[in-house]
């Protein structure tokens, strides 16, 4: 249903925009792929359905012309965030909001089928249908979501100039959003590093979780690689990764959609969005601030205010 | 004829001591959900139920190599003057790569033509490889992305390994194809093999016939130097590739690399490190000049580097093993099989296929 509304709405955004970013079928059956489509041709190829999960906003600060693009609840937040920075001409956006139940993480799905090889995906109401050379498997939406759906506030598109289908309320308590964050912090100070190490040791330093992020705006001088400032070398130990990826996390501070694409693209599994939520609910607390919220909103970090309420100044 | 062994699978774990007697042992280690080649220790969940998420290329090509250490001494006397102590010490072990698939043995073949059998010897690569020992496991389906029949490759490829094994149920059938899988097989553990070969040519078929073909016009076909020079194609391609490094650092016959001085006050390293043509650094030049400065200029280079330049300079071989992981662990799903498809089909024109896939990302900035 709502793919061919998805379709209908395309077409009438023709030819105010030139190209529309919306979602295709990928390699196989489990991902789907960007479709930068434009209007003559392949309308059929879009697709709308829990396996489109890729935050395709991040390519909007790059285009030049005015484009459209499909966005779900928490994608849509990005936009707000690039409109409260000043990274996109909101004018120059043509935004097609889809309410959204919650998709897939297809490691998750890769996980619940032991990693076989995939021979087809259904998606059939809230449920993906996947099927290997052991047989069919039925998935739950719920039980293979990434964790962001299972706590998400906004399945409604903040910001759109056309939805498709009807509003829906978020089911999910607001204090729910950072209760990970929460109880990783039970753990001791020894066990949360020796985590870290742990898992950025797993590192590649391929950075497909920086050039994902939407929010990453440092571009061609990214610590990463720059020689001037030398802040991080090319060498590959913990450490190096680990100074990257707290540097990465630390420039999203209040910045951070919670987009979960720098978790989902990275090809060593690693958690790297875990930081940045700590981060983000540091940032909650202190500034009252959510971000992507409210495109009239001004980041903390864009401000200063002498008296923040939640701050306690040396007093000299 | 070549040598034939057996190894039962309970005799995995005898069959890795043994070999890590003389030898560092690299296996595919589950970590979590993923797998990646480690050294081999007792506790090490070993998974060769499915490919690696990394290529096996850093035990023989580090993704950080120490090429020198310097110092950097003041003359006690004359403030003025330096003198520099330089040190190349090097160690090169005995290595066995356990577990790889056939594609990553034979993305070592790719390397040798550069590294080995060029006009200019890379003395590390060569050291590490002449002390490596390649035991590959034949697969008996593909996973998501594969396409190693199209590249002249195959699931039970030979090429690069020093011993391919077959899963035939209760242990592995092996075959040596090197004197050093000769040695392999003489260890005391691998048993008659004869008895499987059968049933392990019969698995190796199968797999074959299973293996998709993005590629039908044959991995010979030259690609289309028109659609390949056509910037309107790259920019279709390209638009969703978000230029990370993904793909080149989990290909197996990627070798691009870097070398830099990291030093720290008065001493350092001057390290290579893999570098990735997908980085909008790759070709930045002093100047601040780049040939490649927008992101389809770069993937037609990984492209044309596999499918064109090298063939033209390696006797028409492909510079891909075909492993799929470009593919499979691309944060996009940009397919490269799909792209070469286009490339190699030599019907293709490029206006036609402009017009059918539309005429996306004219603006210039993708």
């Amino acid at each position: 249903m709502s793919t061919e509304k998805l379709k209908e709405t395309i077409q009438k955004v023709f030819p105010d925009v030139e190209t529309v970013i919306c979602w295709q079928e990928g390699f196989d059956k489990l991902h789907t792929t960007p479709l930068f489509m434009t209007a003559s041709a392949q309308e059929a190829k879009v697709v709308w359905n829990p396996l489109c999960v890729q935050n395709l906003t991040s390519y909007l600060p790059s285009m030049k012309k005015k484009v459209a693009v499909v966005v779900k609840g928490c994608d849509s937040r990005t936009i707000v965030q690039f409109m409260e920075e000043g990274l996109i001409d909101r004018n120059n956006v043509v935004i097609i909001g889809i309410p959204c139940r919650g998709v897939v993480s297809v490691k998750k799905v890769l996980r619940a089928v032991d990693f076989q090889p995939i021979e087809d995906v259904k998606c059939v109401d809230d449920t993906v249908i996947v099927k290997t050379a052991s047989g069919e498997k039925t998935l739950k939406v719920s039980d293979v979501w990434p964790d962001k759906c299972a706590t998400c506030q906004y399945p409604t598109p903040v910001i759109y100039d056309y939805l498709i289908g009807d509003a829906i309320e978020s089911d999910k308590p607001a204090e729910s959003v950072y209760e990970d964050v929460r109880e990783f912090e039970t753990k001791t100070l020894e066990e949360r590093k020796a985590y870290f190490e742990r898992e950025f040791g797993k590192c590649i330093r391929c950075y497909a979780c920086r050039n994902a992020c939407p929010m990453c705006v440092c571009q061609d001088s990214c610590i990463a690689e720059t020689r001037d400032p030398h802040w991080i070398t090319q060498k590959l130990s913990a450490q190096e990764k680990m100074m990257f990826h707290m540097i990465h996390s630390i420039h999203l501070a209040g910045r951070c959609v919670e987009c979960g694409e720098c978790e989902r693209v990275c090809p060593m599994d690693i958690p790297v969005a875990k930081i940045k939520k700590k981060i983000n609910a540091e940032m909650k607390y202190l500034y009252d601030y959510t971000t992507g919220a409210n495109p009239d909103d001004k980041p903390p970090m864009y401000t200063f205010n002498v008296d923040e309420a939640k701050i306690k100044e040396h007093k000299l | 004829m070549a040598k034939t062994g057996f190894l039962p699978k309970e005799k995995i774990k005898d069959f890795l001591d043994a070999l890590s007697k003389d030898a560092q042992v690299h296996v595919p280690v589950k970590e979590g959900d993923i797998v990646a080649f480690k050294p081999y220790s007792a506790d090490a969940e070993i998974c060769l139920t499915r490919p690696a998420n990394t290529s096996p290329k850093a035990v023989i090509y580090p993704q950080c190599d120490k090429l020198l250490s310097f110092e950097y001494t003041k003359d006690p006397e004359d403030n003025k003057k330096t003198s520099i102590t330089l040190s190349d010490k090097r160690d090169y072990p005995n290595a066995v790569i356990f577990g790889c698939r056939p594609c990553d043995a034979k993305g070592f073949t790719i390397f040798d033509k550069v590294f080995v059998t060029a006009d200019y010897v890379d003395p590390y690569y060569r050291e590490h490889r002449e002390k490596t020992t390649i035991i590959s496991l034949a697969c008996e389906t593909p996973f998501a992305g594969c396409f190693c029949v199209a590249v002249d490759g195959g699931p039970a490829d030979k090429v690069g390994s020093d011993v391919l094994m077959t899963d035939v149920e209760k242990g592995y059938y092996l075959e040596s194809l090197t004197e050093k899988g000769d040695k392999v097989l003489s260890l005391p553990m691998i048993q008659e093999g004869a008895s499987y070969q059968a049933a392990a040519q019969k698995i190796q078929t199968e797999a074959a016939a299973k293996v998709k073909n993005p590629l039908p016009k044959g991995a010979t076909e030259k690609v289309n130097p028109t659609l390949f020079d056509t910037d309107e194609f790259w920019q279709q391609v390209a638009a969703k590739c978000i230029s990370c490094g993904a793909c080149t650092y989990l290909c197996p016959t990627c070798y691009c690399f870097n070398i830099t001085d990291e030093a720290a006050r008065d001493k350092g390293e001057r390290i290579r490190t893999w570098d990735a043509c997908m980085f909008q650094h790759f070709t930045l030049e002093t100047s601040g000049h780049n040939p490649r400065p927008v992101k389809s200029r770069r993937l037609r280079q990984r492209v044309g580097h596999k499918f064109a330049y090298y063939p033209e300079k390696y006797d028409g071989v492909i510079a891909c093993c075909g492993c799929g992981r470009c593919i499979r662990h691309c944060p996009v799903s940009v397919d490269i099989s799909e792209i070469v498809g286009y490339l190699k089909d030599p019907g293709q024109d490029p206006k036609t296929w402009i017009e059918r896939n539309t005429k996306a990302a004219k603006d210039g900035s993708l």
